[in-house]
């Protein structure tokens, strides 16, 4: 329960990040939060030579908006980002999926983009950012990259991220005009792994669901034109489609159980929004 | 850019409990052990060593952390406060680890330094806290004995006191 031997490398600035990462390459981890990270260390999952520890770069823990997106830098920790004035009122979605991020203990220290990076299949962060259609940040030696979120997330814990590139922000849309927002997981405990999580975006004339938990990424569905009566069908097609398997945690029958159903309740959660 | 080789030990240097101390680690040595095995401070408990059962949380620049999920280096000239801070010199137990004996909110004790911690800093920023709130401030620890009751308990009764204080 001790990690490997490792280098600690305390970079200045995201530039002095980038030029370390470049020249570890694959035998480097960034470490933002370490929540995830050191854990895995721990478990001796994760190996790394070196350690390029970027949590204490201020300049990269920022909250800002701009071009009717949100902005998170590369060191904000999600307690920050908690605790921004316009969360509530331009990310309404975010606002409502922060409080499952882990605990109040681990919010602390445990980064936005350090969530995305991480790429847990059942995580929230990688869920919305997937549902409102984010993009990732990327900075190289040889410059910077945007990728939308579908673009980035590969698989369970991977991504396109190269070897020599850093996250330097993500980028999440602010609310749109006319548009409602809802939010609902179920885990065992309060702030565990997601069995199933659910994320509603709705319009006046299009319907968007992600679910998190139950494929190796979080998966988005539209739907547009759809009458009351063919909502239920549309779910359960949805839900079969994910091809969620049984775990030590739930049945893949309980899984699409929960799409079901979690799905309906938010979908009709974001239209009341949508109204109010 | 600072780099510290892997293999070697290096200066780590930070206030704990209103002290500075110093002391040497190798970059993978984490918080917790340093403070336990260089500082002879077993007050900080360590258990599950991945972050999930909130033994070993303390405070660092006056938030909850998990000081197993933290390298050593990580904490130089920083302010670090366990649960030592919260008695008085002479022993005397603050009002909020009173309330926990008079609320039976332990049974062996394991759990509760990183416990009162989180409530510590938690009662700091909400005054006035629900019986939810509380509880989902509890979900970041793992108790074996009580079932939470007798602490929940004994966090809304200090609110409540603190809150009634001139």
């Amino acid at each position: 329960m001790k990690p490997k031997s490792f280098t600690y490398v305390r970079p200045g600035d995201l530039d002095e990040a980038v030029q370390a990462l470049g020249r570890w390459r694959e035998d480097a981890r960034i470490l933002a939060g370490g929540q995830s990270l050191v854990p895995m260390m721990n478990f001796r999952l994760v190996e790394a030579k070196a350690l390029i520890d970027i949590s204490g770069i201020v300049p990269l823990a920022y909250v800002r908006e701009r071009n009717g997106e949100i902005e998170i830098g590369a060191s904000t920790t999600q307690a920050q980002f908690m605790a921004s004035p316009q969360l509530a009122e331009r990310a309404p979605l975010l606002s409502a999926a922060m409080p499952h991020v882990g605990h109040f203990q681990t919010r602390s220290r445990g980064t936005v983009c350090g969530s995305i990076a991480h790429s847990d299949p059942s995580s929230e962060l990688p869920l919305c950012l997937a549902t409102l259609g984010g993009s990732v940040v990327l900075r190289s030696p040889s410059g910077t990259r945007v990728l939308a979120a579908r673009d980035f997330q590969t698989g369970m814990l991977s991504t396109a991220r190269r070897p020599e590139e850093v996250i330097a922000a993500v980028r999440f849309p602010t609310r749109a005009p006319g548009t409602g927002y809802a939010f609902a997981e179920m885990a065992q405990r309060h702030g565990d792994f997601a069995i199933c999580a659910v994320a509603a975006v709705v319009s006046a004339s299009s319907i968007r669901l992600g679910v998190g938990g139950v494929a190796d990424r979080p998966t988005v569905r539209d739907w547009s034109g759809l009458a009351d009566g063919e909502l239920d069908d549309a779910l359960n097609d949805f839900a079969w489609d994910l091809g969620g398997t049984d775990d030590a945690h739930a049945t893949a029958t309980y899984r699409r159980e929960l799409v079901r159903r979690l799905g309906r309740r938010v979908i009709e959660e974001a239209k009341h929004a949508r109204a109010a | 850019m600072l780099e510290l080789p892997e293999g070697q030990r290096h200066v780590v240097s930070f206030t704990l409990d209103g002290e500075e101390v110093r002391g040497f680690a190798e970059p993978r040595m984490l918080l917790s052990d340093f403070l336990r095995q260089q500082l002879g401070r077993s007050e900080v408990h360590v258990a599950c060593e991945h972050g999930v059962c909130g033994a070993c949380t303390i405070l660092l620049d006056g938030q909850p952390v998990r000081s197993c999920l933290l390298f050593a280096l990580q904490a130089s000239g920083r302010r670090i406060e366990t649960v030592r801070s919260l008695a008085s010199a002479d022993g005397q137990l603050n009002d909020l680890q009173e309330s926990f004996r008079r609320h039976h909110g332990l049974q062996c004790g394991y759990c509760t330094p990183g416990i009162l911690m989180s409530a510590e800093v938690f009662l700091r920023t909400n005054a006035r806290p629900s019986e939810r709130e509380v509880r989902e401030m509890l979900s970041g620890h793992l108790c074996r004995c009580t079932g939470y009751v007798g602490m929940v308990d004994a966090i809304l009764e200090t609110a409540q006191k603190r809150a009634a204080r001139p």
